[in-house]
């Protein structure tokens, strides 16, 4: 890659939004990195992203204001972009650029990498399995996280995106122990206020070095926002696949980087797909999240947990919608239930979690773990329902059992969903409260569940065999 | 031998190379572009200019550096060494290349994409001997490629000839000699393989129509919306309503001798979970592990984006060479949306004319292309041999909404539509098909299969089709007035309905028993559900009242059929129509009607 001349261009085209159009010498490579030199002494970094016999195009982070077409100076890198990576970056605040912002030295690098890193090969991959307890009942019980996922947040202005993703990092653990892990914090767009009420929340577990933060905020240049993923995931799979470490990576807000790839598209004046955002919107996400995952015979993983604000609360919205097509389920918020005070105000019919199968079950949750969860979504969905139709037709038309549906949808949202945001739940405290509440239920309802775990969990059983106290589950997991 | 052409850069724009100098190659072939030599395609020519759709990386190349053609099409290798393989969409080995660079797929690694160090043990058709008359599909031997497996060495299409020498039987590679024929006074040499180019059909005898149904183990297709054997389907449902799972049931259970996943565009957790699944899980006819019969071809959705297009075509090419040796394949396609996509992206770059949405005008055209090539056929070759090639295609339509351009277009090829309905998926209705939305054009076609071992196959069906559908109408109803306004016999319909629904269409693609469903357990569980409907109707005419046909202990055994293994399902189902009968029987003696 060295190269004793260097390629330098004294001569741009023109400029426009955060591109630039410069006459091309010999030997520019297409991605590879360039430096504008403003008159002001100022150094951008800039990318190219078509290159011609006529004229090579390169999009410059922080933008092309104060550039002068006559000065303008732009030294190529001969290499793509890359970062500096070391394990001295946990506990250190960067901006989109990996440059530290926290007042402290620069870092030593161990590595040089690549910020697009590389697709894991899909033949290696180790399927994720292993059952991360979050301590919040409706994401264990309901839409279980495994090591190796990538489970976004897909919630509203407004919503409490944010305490929720904070209390998962507070409290997710893994069976076993002497593991280390990591979480990394990129802030894409968003406001102060958001990205130093995380810093401030992880300061306060004491887990700050355990931490590597990117924050690049509303103000920063939108050009920036598209490498910041990049750059905190390709820290992530340094810590991970180098280093053994079990990563969770926390995005906020992915919403931000999708309005800056359409402004991107808008300038380079492609095609527009849906809703004005770029037609590969789909692959340039999924080069993002798929980045998520297990390798066989390596000891670390990627787990990922973006967070989206949904434009108007409308899962259709492309954001979304092609978020879901690649991420392995989502959470979604509900600004109903917000509105009726229920933390995590997570909307159990929506929410899903693609995973949760390998992660649950005998010797990683508890034999019940699957089929209570479906028991308990398909009786809330029944709840639903009733609770349309008995809008329309009032309670009093409905007959003895579907009232019983509706108090249960009811309880199911304050005891089982609602809890406290420092509450820590286990795996066998969110079952057995499920089990309570379906047993409010005619047990020959309970077709999702199998008779040996019915007479085994229901609390009817357990009540007559334990001379009415509530036996603890056997297989209790260890933190 | 002509000079290949080596022309040089002049553009690079993502996937999309333009190379200048390239007279005299031709649309379609094969280039090596840069110094890295990176495998591309030629999509368009204008003068001397190539337009060429690269499939790996192109981060790194510089204008003017050497684009050499290769003088041929993109093809598949096709022999001994697939069956159980995953390959991405130029058929290179993931596996061997994860062995050899790593986890982390590079660009430029040139692997052959069938080993050519491992002998096959040869057993050479005994019927055969030199002198005789020889053409494409004779079979010239068998090789056990595994258990589930015998791979027949066919002569491959065009050549036509008499044998000279087949060697006996023994280990050979896939290079060695293993006949030499002698065709228009040439003598052609024959190895155990064969090449094809990929966006080329295989030649047949000609098309059969599609009467057997292909048995899926999965009630809501094999009931209502069956798919025929060399039949194509469609699989539309938005993000969540559970595509991915059904097309993976479909290639777990499928009676099929070979089945082809082709991952195109999607998730990588999901393609290790299936190439683990297909380790573990056992064929329900043969007890050996599901990967003994299934190849993979895996360009996950962060893979470069033009392989999507090979990866379905190749899937394609090596389903029609199983299919040529006279067995039923059935390929699976996920999701063909995100090759749609990536032929988006290419004609962008090449600044076409856009059609809907930006997706290029031909999109229907490359669709057919590939949906085509489906088919129940009379192979080439002796013996009559009849195989048949199934396509099953996903579309993830955005925002689930199917009156976008890929469903539109690709309702237009198909044959048997599974909708799937993201709000039965929420909840929790699994397999998500949607029994309003779907049908299936081979209901007719495939009805003589049943008829012979399951005369009743069609008035069950349309029976519950009818339940199901007046179901929809009477909940408009429900809606506006509540379920205390019908009369009772709506009333026992509606419950019907739910038992059609929760106990028969309702499927747990994971439970080990429920998972696989035979055709003979489908149809008896839906005798079982609408005899106790009759009855029911019955005995509520003669003045039984309904609460106390709801309260009918023999309900919650019917909703706990399902888990009823296969073999014992007969006796189960004797005592649960006997025990139906007595049930209603005593309900008319109780008010003096019988």
């Amino acid at each position: 890659m060295t190269e004793l001349y260097v390629k330098e261009v004294r001569k741009a085209l023109s400029a426009k939004g955060s591109l630039l159009f410069v006459k091309p010498v010999p030997g520019i490579k297409y991605n590879e990195v360039a430096e504008v030199i403003l008159e002001s002494g100022e150094t951008r970094f800039g990318q190219v992203i078509d290159v011609s016999r006529d004229v090579a195009v390169l999009q410059v982070f922080g933008g092309v204001s104060e550039v002068n077409l006559k000065n303008a100076h732009v030294r190529f890198k001969g290499e793509v972009l890359r970062i500096p990576v070391s394990l001295d970056m946990l506990g250190r605040i960067f901006d989109g650029l990996a440059r530290p912002i926290d007042g402290g030295p620069q870092i030593v690098p161990e590595d040089w990498l690549d910020i697009n890193g590389a697709p894991i090969n899909p033949a290696v991959r180790e399927p994720p399995s292993e059952f991360i307890e979050t301590g919040i009942s409706a994401i264990d019980g309901l839409f279980s996280v495994v090591r190796g996922q990538k489970l976004p947040i897909f919630s509203g202005a407004g919503l409490p995106h944010n305490r929720i993703a904070a209390q998962v990092v507070r409290q997710a653990r893994v069976k076993g122990k002497g593991e280390r892990f990591a979480v990394i914090f990129a802030a894409i767009g968003v406001t102060y206020e958001e990205a130093y009420f995380f810093i401030e929340n992880l300061r306060k577990t004491g887990n700050i070095e355990n931490i590597v933060a990117f924050i690049n905020t509303a103000a920063s240049p939108v050009i920036e926002r598209i490498v910041v993923p990049r750059v905190a995931l390709t820290t992530a799979e340094f810590l991970a696949w180098r280093h053994g470490m079990h990563v969770l990576v926390v995005m906020t807000d992915m919403t931000n980087y999708c309005e800056a790839l359409r402004e991107l598209s808008a300038a380079r004046e492609e095609i527009p797909g849906r809703r004005g955002y770029p037609g590969y919107m789909y692959t340039d996400l999924a080069t993002i999240y798929e980045r998520a995952g297990r390798i066989q015979g390596m000891k670390g993983s990627v787990t990922q947990m973006p967070i989206l604000t949904m434009p108007n609360d409308d899962i259709t919205h492309p954001i979304p919608d092609l978020t879901g097509y690649i991420t392995e389920g989502q959470i979604v918020l509900s600004r109903d239930l917000h509105r009726k005070g229920v933390y995590p105000p997570v909307d159990a019919l929506l929410s899903l979690s693609r995973l949760m199968k390998d992660g649950v079950g005998p010797g990683k949750t508890r034999e019940d773990h699957y089929q209570v969860f479906m028991q308990l979504i398909a009786a809330y969905t029944e709840g639903q329902y009733l609770r349309e139709l008995s809008a329309i037709i009032g309670v009093e038309s409905l007959s003895e059992r579907d009232k019983r549906y509706l108090e249960y949808a009811e309880l199911f949202e304050r005891k089982f969903i609602n809890q406290g945001e420092f509450e820590r739940r286990t795996i066998e405290e969110t079952l057995d409260i499920g089990w309570e509440l379906l047993s409010m239920l005619p047990e020959e309802d309970l077709k999702l569940i199998s008779v040996e775990n019915i007479k085994k969990y229901h609390p009817k059983y357990r009540k007559a065999l334990k001379g009415g106290e509530v036996s603890v589950a056997t297989n209790t997991k260890g933190n | 031998m002509i000079p290949l052409v080596v022309g040089k850069i002049r553009r690079i724009s993502g996937p999309l190379v333009v190379a200048e100098g390239m007279s005299g190659s031709m649309v379609y072939e094969v280039v090596y572009v840069g110094e890295e030599r990176l495998i591309g395609e030629i999509i368009g020519l204008q003068g001397d200019h190539a337009y060429i759709q690269v499939y790996e990386d192109t981060s790194g190349l510089e204008v003017g550096e050497p684009v050499e053609g290769s003088g041929s099409l993109l093809f598949a290798e096709l022999g001994p060494g697939i069956v159980g393989k995953v390959f991405d969409g130029l058929q290179r080995p993931l596996s061997v290349i994860g062995s050899l660079i790593g986890p982390f797929v590079k660009r430029g690694v040139k692997v052959p994409a069938l080993p050519r160090d491992v002998k096959w043990h040869f057993t050479r058709n005994s019927k055969l001997k030199p002198g005789d008359k020889v053409g494409p599909g004779t079979i010239l031997g068998v090789v056990k490629e595994t258990q589930l497996i015998d791979h027949y060495i066919m002569v491959p299409p065009n050549i036509h000839g008499r044998l000279k020498e087949l060697v006996s039987d023994g280990d050979y590679t896939i290079t060695d000699l293993i006949a030499v024929v002698e065709a228009d006074g040439k003598e052609v040499e024959l190895t155990m393989l064969q090449k094809w180019p990929v966006r080329k059909p295989r030649p047949y005898v000609r098309r059969l129509e599609p009467t057997e149904p292909l048995i899926t183990g999965q009630r809501v297709l094999d009931m209502m919306f069956p798919i025929a054997r060399g039949g194509k389907a469609a699989v539309p449902g938005g993000f969540g309503s559970g595509k991915t799972v059904l097309l993976q049931t479909l290639t777990k259970w499928a009676r099929t001798r070979l089945n082809i996943y082709v991952g195109c565009g999607e998730r990588g957790n999901e393609m290790a979970d299936a190439l683990h699944s297909f380790l573990k899980l056992k064929d329900p006819a043969s007890g050996r592990p599901l990967a003994e019969k299934a190849v993979f071809i895996a360009n996950t959705s962060n893979m470069p984006v033009a392989a999507r297009e090979t990866s379905v075509f190749l899937g394609v090419t090596i389903g029609e060479y199983f299919r040529d040796m006279g067995y039923d394949v059935l390929l699976v396609a996920d999701s063909t949306s995100r090759w749609a996509e990536a032929m988006r992206e290419i004609s962008a770059r090449l600044e076409e004319m856009p059609g809907e949405e930006g997706f290029p005008a031909y999109l229907g055209s490359r669709l057919a292309e590939f949906y085509e090539r489906s088919g129940r056929v009379k192979c080439l070759g002796e013996g009559n041999r009849v195989g048949s090639l199934t396509i099953v295609g996903a579309v993830s339509p955005p925002g689930a909404d199917f009156s976008e351009p890929v469903t539109q277009n690709t309702l237009r090829y198909i044959g048997t539509l599974i909708a799937l309905d993201v709000s039965l998926a929420n909840r929790r209705h699994f397999p998500a098909v949607s029994w309003l939305l779907s049908y299936s054009l081979y209901v007719e076609t495939v009805e003589r299969w049943w008829r012979e071992s399951f005369p009743q196959w069609r008035r069950l069906r349309d029976e519950a089709l009818n339940i199901l559908q007046r179901e929809a109408e009477l909940m408009e109803i429900v809606r506006l007035v509540g379920p205390d306004a019908l009369p009772d016999n709506d009333k026992l319909l509606l419950d019907a309905a739910r038992m059609i629904r929760e106990d028969f269409l309702q499927q747990n693609a994971f439970h080990p028993i429920d998972s696989y469903c035979p055709p003979e357990k489908t149809v008896l569980m839906m005798d079982v559900i609408l005899t106790f409907y009759h009855e029911a109707l019955r005995a509520l005419n003669n003045g039984v009242p309904l609460e106390k046909i709801r309260a009918l202990p023999v309900r919650v055994k019917i909703a706990r059929m399902k888990e009823v293994p296969y073999d014992q399902f007969k006796d189960a189902y004797n005592t649960l129509i006997t025990e139906i009968q007595d049930s209603i029987k005593e309900l008319l003696k109780e008010v003096g009607a019988e």
